[in-house]
């Protein structure tokens, strides 16, 4: 389970989160929505230690990543997530087979057979074999959000954190990227976070759903719960209403 | 009120020059860490290398050859005033060793493979590239900065020599084949004039000069501000600052050298 409790962080004025606790179940699929600018992807870093909370704690599996008083003991937590980011963020300089390869190599000593054997199993696993010795600037969008998953779970995490995994996509290939999820989940049994503003579209993926706003969880629930919530910015955000309490900033 | 307004701004200036320095020398230690803890990372040196090293050579070969044959010009231009023509030699390999080849390879160096390297690096920044590393526990100062740290560090002294060696066989074919100074001369006086001193004045100012350009190159990068106009701002930045940097630590050190060695 992913603990956040009562996390705060500013950048100079700027109050992002105030106060934000929020229990991230094992084996289900929390998705985190939102309007832009609210402070969902400054939440996912927070859990993955690249920004320090200025006040409260998060705790994966037990494991306290914001009292980690090094980078190696964060190194150590990290060790159970996976991130698929939001224009998926592989190594231009690397193919698909080196991107997916990389966890493996850098922060494993293993075999430069056992390496090859459980890179060739994860593309034939994602449909990826005829990709792997591409560049990531010469295949489709698509097929990087797969190239993504795959370098995301190759070090079997406990959990995969996807930040905004469907903008700038066309619906298509963004319910392409909704049936990756649901096919991985189903195949590898991880814990999701999902950050995303794609209502209802995201629903198909989460468990449960918590919406952020103004620094603060303001609601949460199972995606049915969720819908029916009788809060006038969630019911105007879900219906994309531009007249309500939420301001276009 | 304009006074307090104005105090506000040198203020805040003052502060966030202040920041940016002491973030740039916290940047330059973790690097450093980086470099001397294990794991190391010899391939990924080697290809630093091989990308601001010997891609570099043919660049720094061209303009060596023609720094040389304009000091050459200038050289018996000048001496001949004097009667002093048959010191071109000399005054072309002082030139070169003690104050030119370091420089011009320093600042050649930066614009080629300087820019590259802040634009790289920035980009990897905006696109979440140095965010995909630390997810994956690889630290971006070990994999990314410390390799182009040693890189340039090697490298500026290597392509030092090759401008040095390349203008002097520059000087040499316009001043013997083009101007009539004698060849034995040319050479016999560049010997008897150029010390061990002069090499280690030039040498030390060289690795002086590959460390302000990895550490201003990579730092820019990744201090990289959001889209297109932050990596073209950086890209400029890190040029300007490395060159501005370059001629100010050349002044310093040849007064220092001088005082050292002479």
């Amino acid at each position: 389970m992913i603990c956040v409790r009562n996390v705060s962080k500013r950048f100079g004025k700027q109050v992002v989160l105030s106060g934000v606790s929020l229990n991230i179940e094992d084996g289900k699929t929390t998705t985190i929505v939102g309007p832009s600018g609210v402070g969902k992807s400054v939440l996912l870093k927070l859990i993955m230690g690249i920004l320090a909370p200025d006040q409260g704690e998060i705790e994966i599996f037990g494991e306290n990543i914001t009292r980690a008083d090094s980078e190696a003991e964060r190194n150590r937590i990290r060790a159970s997530l996976g991130v698929l980011f939001q224009s998926a963020a592989l190594f231009d300089s690397l193919t698909v087979y080196e991107n997916v390869a990389f966890a493996l190599n850098q922060r494993f000593s293993l075999p430069r057979k056992e390496v090859h054997e459980r890179v060739v199993s994860m593309l034939s696993a994602l449909s990826l074999e005829s990709f792997a010795f591409r560049y990531p600037q010469e295949i489709s969008i698509g097929i990087r959000k797969r190239v993504g998953m795959a370098r995301a779970l190759i070090t079997q995490p406990k959990v995969v954190l996807f930040d905004e995994p469907n903008t700038g996509l066309d619906p298509l290939v963004g319910q392409e990227v909704y049936d990756l999820i649901k096919e991985c989940r189903k195949k590898w049994g991880f814990t999701g976070v999902v950050i995303s503003h794609e209502l209802p579209e995201v629903f198909q993926v989460s468990d449960r759903v918590a919406m952020i706003l103004q620094g603060k969880i303001i609601e949460e629930g199972t995606p049915a719960e969720f819908a029916a919530s009788a809060n006038p910015a969630v019911q105007q955000f879900l219906n994309g209403r531009i007249d309500g309490p939420i301001k276009i900033q | 009120m304009p006074v307090v307004d104005a105090t506000e701004a040198l203020g805040r200036t003052v502060t966030n020059v202040t920041e940016a320095w002491g973030r740039s020398w916290i940047f330059l230690g973790k690097t450093l860490a980086g470099l001397i803890s294990p794991p190391f990372r010899y391939r990924l040196f080697l290809d630093q290398l091989y990308q601001i090293g010997v891609k570099s050579t043919l660049v720094v070969a061209l303009i060596g050859i023609f720094t040389g044959a304009v000091l050459a010009v200038q050289g018996v231009y000048t001496l001949s005033k004097f009667g002093a023509s048959a010191f071109t030699g000399s005054a072309v390999a002082l030139s070169l060793i003690r104050e030119l080849g370091p420089v011009l390879t320093a600042l050649m160096v930066i614009g080629r493979a300087g820019s590259a390297i802040t634009a790289e690096i920035g980009i990897m920044k905006i696109t979440e590239q140095l965010d995909a590393l630390r997810s994956m526990a690889v630290d971006p100062m070990r994999y990314l900065m410390a390799p182009r740290l040693l890189a340039g560090i090697i490298a500026m002294p290597l392509l030092t020599g090759i401008f040095i060696t390349i203008g002097i066989f520059g000087g040499f074919i316009v001043g013997v084949g083009l101007l009539g100074l004698s060849s034995g001369t040319f050479f016999s006086d560049m010997v008897a004039a150029v010390d061990n001193v002069d090499v280690y004045s030039g040498f030390i100012k060289s690795v002086a000069f590959g460390f302000i350009f990895g550490w201003v190159s990579c730092y820019k990068g990744y201090t990289c501000g959001f889209g297109a106009v932050g990596v073209n701002r950086a890209t400029t930045e890190s040029v300007v600052t490395a060159s501005v940097a370059v001629l100010v630590l050349d002044y310093f050190l040849t007064s220092i050298l001088t005082r050292v060695f002479m």
